[in-house]
């Protein structure tokens, strides 16, 4: 199989307005750089974007948001841009906030064909508003369980470390997160990497991302993976 | 009364030899500086990472490798990597022997209050939801009144709930409290703190039986 692209705006060409799309990455750390670049370029509009984080004012999906590309994000935690908490507070963006194992799960329903998962986190809370609840016994004792869908996404924007032609990814460190789940889980995922090596070079065994998952690999440029708290210790 | 580095060291000596412990963002994270050499314990970070080490040396910084507080960390021999989901399931799955993390408010039935300020701060809840829901075991470092002096030991949370009857063991600057059935049960006093300071802080039920004990700290 060969399923490289040029580039990120070949990758995304066909992504359109109103779109669903999930973007890996906790933080600033995996984070599809280019793609992100590449969408802020095609200016698609009214974007629902599934990823844990919003980035920060001037990187990431922040970027996304400065331009008002997007419509609505779902995501765990979104403590590190101020422009998000305008435009949340002021109304002109709508925000689902959803426990982070949530998230990771409802992704990895998706991948894994089960269109629904039960879990304890937010029983009780306002998440759990609206929501189907069963109880199932746990080490004996009877404990109640959300009901979360699997998300269902046009597009899935991953960022690996290694990549070959047929798609098979290999992530690294903890830029990992969320990235293989959403890999899975997209109608169409595009995968960037930092490395596109020949195919047959990747060994087997290590691959964490089979390419059966992946529709559209390229060779990424100019990755800045800014550091978002940079802590250090003296020698 | 015990300032932010007292209350991590407090909360140090409940950790186990052989426990996997979960460190939320603030106080918690100085736990790791307080565990006990030589003492077996792995620390878990939420976005995918067993075996967290301490914060890399000036110079040797790597953006792929950073903690849940979004920190440039390091490795210890026998880390390993994995993604969001299976570090969920081992949270879920009950493999996690201690969650330690900060609060806003905790109530007298264990209920817990840590992510959102109606209208005033909107950040999210994190992985907080999800550990509070499965963690074994729950300690929450937090102090013991607001700004304004208002007790956040409560009958009864008043911000949006992140966990319902889950906390197990509280650690603020005045007292280290147990959450029973009956209410917060008092079991130490900070260093020069009274019982009656304690209670005076104390807006849930408080069990005081017997001699209160001073703690201990290295």
């Amino acid at each position: 199989m060969n399923k490289t692209v040029k580039n990120a705006d070949e990758a995304i060409k066909d992504i359109f307005d109103n779109a669903t799309l999930m973007l890996g990455g906790f933080g600033l750390c995996g984070i599809p750089e280019n793609c992100i670049t590449a969408l802020v370029k095609k200016g698609v509009k009214g974007l629902t974007c599934i990823s844990n984080n919003a980035g920060v004012d001037d990187f990431g999906i922040g970027l996304m948001l400065k331009t008002r590309q997007v419509k609505k994000m779902i995501s765990s935690y979104v403590g590190e841009n101020a422009e998000f908490e305008r435009q949340l507070l002021s109304g002109e963006l709508e925000v689902e906030l959803i426990p982070q194992g949530t998230l990771a799960t409802r992704c990895l329903a998706a991948g894994y064909g089960m269109p629904a998962v039960f879990t304890p986190a937010g029983v009780g809370t306002e998440v759990a508003i609206g929501k189907e609840s069963r109880k199932f016994l746990v080490e004996g004792v009877e404990k109640e369980f959300l009901m979360e869908m699997a998300f269902d996404a046009d597009f899935a924007i991953v960022k690996a470390w290694k990549g070959d032609p047929h798609g098979n990814l290999i992530f690294r460190e903890t830029a990992r997160n969320f990235n293989p789940m959403m890999a899975m889980a997209g109608k169409i995922t595009i995968a960037e990497v930092e490395e596109l090596v020949p195919a047959g070079t990747l060994e087997p065994d290590q691959i964490h991302t089979p390419g059966i998952y992946v529709h559209r690999i390229f060779q990424g440029a100019n990755y800045e993976k800014r550091i978002e708290q940079r802590t250090v210790r003296k020698k | 009364m015990l300032d932010k580095i007292g209350i991590a060291k407090r909360i140090a000596k409940e950790i186990k030899d052989g426990y996997y412990v979960n460190l939320g963002i603030g106080i918690p994270t100085l736990v790791a500086n307080y565990i006990p050499q030589g003492m077996n314990v792995v620390l878990q970070s939420e976005n995918g990472l067993l075996g967290m080490g301490p914060f890399p040396f000036e110079g040797e910084e790597d953006p792929d490798l950073i903690n849940a507080g979004k920190q440039t960390i390091t490795t210890v021999p026998g880390s390993a990597f994995f993604d969001s989901a299976m570090s969920f399931g081992m949270i879920r799955s009950r493999k996690v022997d201690l969650t330690i993390l900060g609060a806003m408010e905790v109530a007298d039935n264990g209920d817990i209050a840590n992510w959102k300020i109606p209208g005033k701060m909107v950040k999210g809840m994190g992985g907080a939801m999800d550990l509070v829901a499965s963690a074994k075991n729950i300690i929450v470092a937090m102090q013991h009144v607001n700004k304004a002096g208002e007790s956040k030991l409560l009958p009864k949370c008043e911000l949006p709930l992140t966990g319902v009857n889950c906390v197990k063991k509280i650690v603020t600057e005045l007292a280290v409290l147990d959450v029973t059935p009956q209410g917060f049960k008092l079991l130490e006093r900070a260093p020069g703190v009274s019982v009656e300071e304690i209670k005076k802080a104390t807006l849930g039920r408080l069990i005081v039986e017997g001699e209160i004990p001073e703690m201990v700290i290295d």
